[in-house]
């Protein structure tokens, strides 16, 4: 019943990552690395609960998608404090924020943690994609020589792997009973004292207002070559234009009309997300469309009272569209929207952007010619 | 707190007959979606379903059914251009 399941290799939500093999955990030798420690005959290695300047680096790196940020944590099994035979088995992803918002939450704890490889990519993302999948932890599970490690045969999975992990598959293929975690890593401690049980909220997932802004680095940096291509476009206009004018006038030109275009982009990719339950409708386009009519309106009144509406008829059609289909763009990152909804959304929203934008665009050719 | 999304369009359905009311679904859905009474598993929230596919893919009596896939418009355009399914990059 999952579909979906092509393009395995690309990171959820822009980036693609290559599969490079990894070095080993020796070798690579990461700051998390506290030491070893022998099971069964098994060298397992040991890593740290808490943050260093380096892994808080890292994430800085990785939300900003800045130059080529550590995003894996080598595959296989892991211990954090001195786990026994009888500590919980805790499944990860290998992206390198996840299985540090994961270890992070376990200071003061005896457990075993099982980081599998899903490229690099969270664990939502990667259960999307289905790298996060049943056959991938069996093969961890084997690998890691786990059954030999515990005696228990219990494994606990982030809940928000299960678009991606049969857990009755996993339980036939590894003999291991599937308990779902809690869809937050700090709630673990918590549902690990309960006796492996999750509380209603444990198992909600949340989308509050930090958690909207620290995706909005994605969106921003995901649209800088557009962005870019779109300011040289501008350049040459205002340089077509006012021929007799030094290259810093066009330049100075440029940058002053690019501000409403800027603003647009703004109102699309940081106001929508952060302000998302505050601003009306469902859709996300329609939000983005909402909030880039006002900045065109607020744009084209700047000169009050003489505003000249002939020329500020473009900027109302073309800036809703931008902000809209960047809005709309911030439904690979939300946790609520649902791929019907926005197949139906699309169906509305791009179709109208796109008639917006050649309405306007003529408009600004006509009047300049005329 | 309210964040809604269109809601008419969700794809999910349960078979109250096949249900055994095992309970999985309750404990994988992120939305809150099912509840559990009588015997079997009921859809009281379908509106919040985000169509993630957890529940049909894990449910042990394949009660449930939905289209589960990505909801990312930047993933579905990008299908579209190549002629493929959805594809985030
Ligand atoms: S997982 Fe399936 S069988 Fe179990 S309660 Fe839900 S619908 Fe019923
Ligand atoms: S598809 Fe996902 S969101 Fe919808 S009911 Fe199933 S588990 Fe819940």
């Amino acid at each position: 019943m999952t579909g979906q399941k092509s393009c395995e290799n690309s990171s959820c939500c822009g980036g693609s990552v290559s599969l490079e093999p990894l070095a080993s955990i020796e070798d690579l030798n990461p700051g998390y690395l506290t030491g070893w420690i022998s099971r069964a005959s098994a060298r397992i290695p040991q890593v740290a609960t808490r943050m260093t300047m380096r892994d808080h680096l890292d994430s800085w790196n990785l939300r900003w998608r800045l130059g080529r940020p550590v995003r894996r944590v080598p595959p296989g099994l892991y211990a954090v404090g001195n786990p026994g035979e009888d500590s919980p088995v805790l499944v990860s992803a290998n992206y390198k924020m996840s299985f540090d918002r994961l270890r992070s939450a376990l200071p003061g704890l005896d457990t075993w943690v099982l980081v599998i490889e899903t490229a690099g990519v969270n664990v939502w993302c990667s259960a999307g994609k289905g790298t996060f999948n049943a056959r991938e932890i069996h093969q961890r599970i084997m690998e890691s020589g786990l059954q030999r490690i515990v005696t228990h045969r219990t494994l606990v999975l982030p809940q928000l792997s299960a678009p991606g992990v049969d857990s009755n598959e996993l339980s036939r293929l590894s003999g291991f009973r599937v308990v779902f975690g809690p869809v937050r890593a700090p709630d673990i401690p918590e549902f690990l004292r309960a006796g492996m049980k999750a509380t209603p909220k444990m198992r909600r997932v949340r989308f509050g207002f930090w958690d909207r802004v620290v995706l909005t680095p994605v969106e921003v940096m995901g649209i800088r070559k557009w962005a870019f291509t779109g300011f040289l476009v501008l350049l040459a206009v205002m340089w077509l234009r006012e021929r007799p004018v030094s290259p810093a006038g066009a330049l100075s030109g440029a940058l002053l009309g690019a501000v409403p275009y800027a603003g647009a982009v703004l109102a699309g990719s940081v106001f929508v997300p952060a302000l998302l339950p505050y601003i009306p409708g469902r859709a996300l386009s329609f939000k983005g469309a909402l909030l880039g009519l006002l900045w065109a309106l607020a744009y084209a009144a700047r000169s009050y009272p003489e505003v000249d509406w002939v020329a500020s008829v473009p900027y109302v059609l073309v800036l809703p569209a931008i902000s809209s289909f960047l809005a709309l763009n911030f439904t690979g990152s939300t946790t609520y929207t649902s791929l019907s909804g926005v197949l139906e959304e699309m169906g509305v929203a791009l179709p109208v952007t796109a008639v917006a934008v050649v309405l306007g665009v003529v408009w600004a050719v006509v009047r300049a010619i005329v | 707190m309210g964040l809604r999304y269109l809601s008419k369009f969700v794809t999910l359905e349960l078979d109250e007959e096949k249900c055994t009311g095992c309970g999985l679904c309750l404990e994988v859905c992120p939305h809150g979606v099912f509840s559990l009474g009588a015997g079997h598993s009921s859809i009281q929230d379908r509106d919040a379903c985000m169509e993630c596919g957890g529940c049909a893919l894990n449910c042990p009596s394949g009660a449930l059914r939905v289209r589960a896939g990505v909801g990312c418009a930047y993933a579905i355009f990008l299908g579209r251009l190549r002629g493929t399914e959805p594809c985030c990059g």
